[in-house]
């Protein structure tokens, strides 16, 4: 059984909002009954405010529960103010969501953005679940949207691709392509994320620096230099210099020193520590 | 702790009162271990013993000895197809079905990775299997047969002894995944002609923690591991003496209540007829025919299963789904694909499960409770107009 919480169990046995509107200003419909998640939007719009809302599930008791937490959330509410909403702030209104039902909430945000979509007279099937590359086959998850739900909640991993948006979840064919994308977004992540992770980090003990280095430069420097054909090896850590070989393509690139200062050391003042340095050595 | 229509059996039993009575005194002053030389464990060994021949009766095995106590269904499941691969090293091709218990199905997964070649036997809409498929796929490197008895989700019983004639005349090793079979239909190895059959004790109520393995006599098998004496060394580890007493009881029991499984097959097809004729949402899920008495599975349609099963919950129903969402991944129950149920009705499949306890007042509970719960989620869905009482036209 899923642990929900008493608010998500209150709006799967006693949704509010239940419903259509007729004449509805703006309608927004995602999922598809074979994916097993739908939801429709329907909302009444005066003035600028989101005067109504009302929708129809088909899915889990998160998928209900999402859906009326977004009405009681946008009804009153300014169409830019409802704009900024995102997938967390529903799964926060209910006190928290399964990671598996993630792609509850994402659902509800999907809803909203195709209904003002539709309420600014956008053609609503150019819409960024539509168009760009299907990535996932079996839920017909784009490019784009991964890209997203990536970004939105600072994603790192496959697993929580899957939970938050279902692709690679069903055949697993994409997985390799979830892991493509996710090492690409990881690498362009600004730098802002990276100061709000600094803060935060107690300070480590001498093997967990070595295991958190050894983890990093594996699972994501060495991916990104893979990518251009080049290679890393750690061949040594000192307290917290870091001393490593660029191999491949990288060892006889003229921008290897900038490489590595950006690149290397970036990643590993991102997830290690913030005062690691990074040692070139042949 | 609430009243709980309980409806779920294929997950799990209750604990037979008798069963559970009868493994209590070897949880206190009875202690001893069946392997010691004093009075105190050898007089345990005899219980033991006395448990074993319940269970062989059960499955109507000749011998005692050919029943081997595991820890569960699953290790029952692997201890048969693992141990006969280890005895038969040189053939590397299983044969098994595309709608086994994960227990049979991940292993051969398993398999395949380290260079076994496995054919999966298809079903059909009914769920049978296609047994065609099957005796084409049997060749001379074919190193062991694995096909349920019946299936955990839809209670569709498998032709198991046109299996056991086939594999007897091939040479070819067979396992019978009895798990959920065991209690619910009468069950004989010898007319099955299976080498080895596995089964589960707290899917015919006795505890959790307790499963058999029956291995027929000469039978070419290797133990997963390695210890003591216990179970003639196939199953090295002191016994579990509380679970299998438990188990010998409840198996004696079965036997006894197995007349009982046609008042079990009332009262689900009171449910079912009920269902079917009460919506038009509804579709059932496996052949009507060759299946336990205790198992329905439907599906209905423009409404999602975790959902019917948490609304149920709320009722204090329990029961069970093949729905993505319900599953922990993200894709509808693979027995259900195989079948070919489309997703629409995938999605909303639920499985009642019944046993010789369920009553007759909690059936036409279930019966009164269910359309409330459905109508409140066709409502929600978008997929049906409530007002006109049918489903809007769905784009895939």
């Amino acid at each position: 059984m899923w642990e929900y919480t008493d608010k998500v169990k209150d709006l799967y046995t006693n949704p509010r909002n239940v419903g259509t509107i007729e004449n509805a200003d703006a309608v927004g419909e995602v999922g598809s009954i074979v994916c097993g998640d739908a939801l429709t939007l329907y909302l009444k719009i005066e003035d600028n405010i989101i005067k109504d809302a009302k929708f129809q599930t088909f899915g889990c008791g998160s998928a209900i529960a999402s859906s009326s937490a977004l009405t009681e959330m946008i009804i009153g509410k300014a169409v830019e103010e409802a704009e900024k909403i995102t997938n967390r702030d529903i799964a926060d209104y209910l006190g928290g969501l399964p990671e598996q039902k993630m792609h509850c909430s994402v659902m509800g945000k999907e809803a909203l953005e195709k209904a003002l979509a539709n309420w600014r007279g956008e053609e609503t099937l150019e819409h960024e679940d539509t168009e760009g590359e299907v990535i996932c086959q079996c839920f017909g998850v784009t490019d784009p949207l991964i890209r997203k739900v990536i970004r939105e909640n600072k994603l790192k991993t496959v697993e929580d691709v899957t939970n938050y948006t279902k692709a690679g979840g069903a055949c697993g064919s994409c997985i390799h392509k979830i892991e493509d994308i996710l090492t690409e977004e990881l690498a362009n992540q600004p730098a802002a994320a990276g100061v709000e992770l600094r803060v935060a980090k107690p300070p480590l003990s001498n093997i967990r620096r070595m295991q958190l280095v050894e983890e990093t430069i594996n699972d994501i420097v060495r991916p990104i230099l893979q990518k251009d054909r080049g290679d890393i090896e750690l061949m040594d850590i000192e307290g917290k210099r870091v001393m490593v070989a660029l191999r491949g393509a990288c060892s006889n690139c003229p921008v290897s020193d900038v490489t590595l200062k950006n690149l290397v050391q970036d990643k590993l003042r991102e997830f290690v520590e913030d005062d690691i340095e990074v040692i070139e050595v042949r | 702790m609430k009243d709980i229509v309980y409806l779920d059996n294929n997950a799990t039993t209750m604990v037979d009162p008798e069963a559970l009575e009868a493994m209590m005194p070897f949880l206190g002053g009875r202690y001893g271990n069946p392997s010691s030389m004093h009075d105190f464990g050898g007089d345990v060994a005899k219980d033991v013993e006395r448990a074993r021949i319940s269970v062989a009766k059960l499955l109507g095995a000749e011998n005692d000895y050919e029943i081997v106590f595991t820890g569960c269904g699953t290790e029952s499941d692997n201890f048969a197809i693992m141990g006969t691969l280890a005895y038969f090293r040189d053939r590397r091709h299983i044969i098994t079905s595309r709608v086994e218990h994960p227990a049979v199905l991940n292993l051969c997964r398993k398999l395949e990775r380290e260079g076994y070649r496995t054919s999966l036997v298809p079903v059909d809409r009914d769920g049978n299997l296609d047994m065609e498929f099957l005796r084409k796929s049997i060749d001379d490197d074919t190193a062991i047969v694995s096909i349920m008895h019946a299936n955990n989700e839809t209670g569709v019983i498998f032709p198991v002894e046109e299996i056991g004639a086939l594999c007897r005349e091939r040479g070819v090793p067979f396992h019978v995944d009895g798990v959920q079979a065991i209690g619910k239909i009468p069950v004989d190895v010898n007319r099955i002609q299976c080498d080895l059959y596995s089964i589960s004790g707290h899917k015919f109520h006795a505890p959790k923690g307790i499963g058999a393995l029956y291995v027929r006599r000469g039978t070419r098998i290797r133990p997963l591991m390695y210890g003591g004496h216990q179970e003639r060394g196939r199953r090295p580890g002191t016994e579990n003496v509380p679970g299998i007493v438990s188990m010998g009881k409840a198996a004696e029991l079965a036997l006894r209540h197995l007349p009982d499984e046609e008042g079990v097959r009332e009262l689900r097809d009171r449910l079912e007829n009920a269902i079917l004729s009460g919506f038009s949402n509804v579709r059932l899920n496996g052949s009507k025919e060759a299946r336990v008495p205790n198992t329905s599975n439907v599906g209905f349609e423009y409404i999602e299963g975790e959902a019917i099963l948490l609304y149920l919950n709320e009722m204090g129903i329990a029961a069970s789904s093949g729905s993505a969402c319900s599953s922990g991944s993200l894709e509808p129950s693979h027995v259900l694909r195989a079948m070919g149920v489309p997703f629409t009705a995938a999605h909303g499949s639920i499985r009642f499960s019944l046993s010789r306890f369920t009553t007759g007042k909690e059936i036409d509970y279930t019966i009164s409770v269910l359309p409330g719960v459905i109508e409140r989620l066709l409502e929600i869905s978008p997929f049906w107009d409530s007002a006109a009482k049918r489903c809007r036209p769905v784009s895939p």
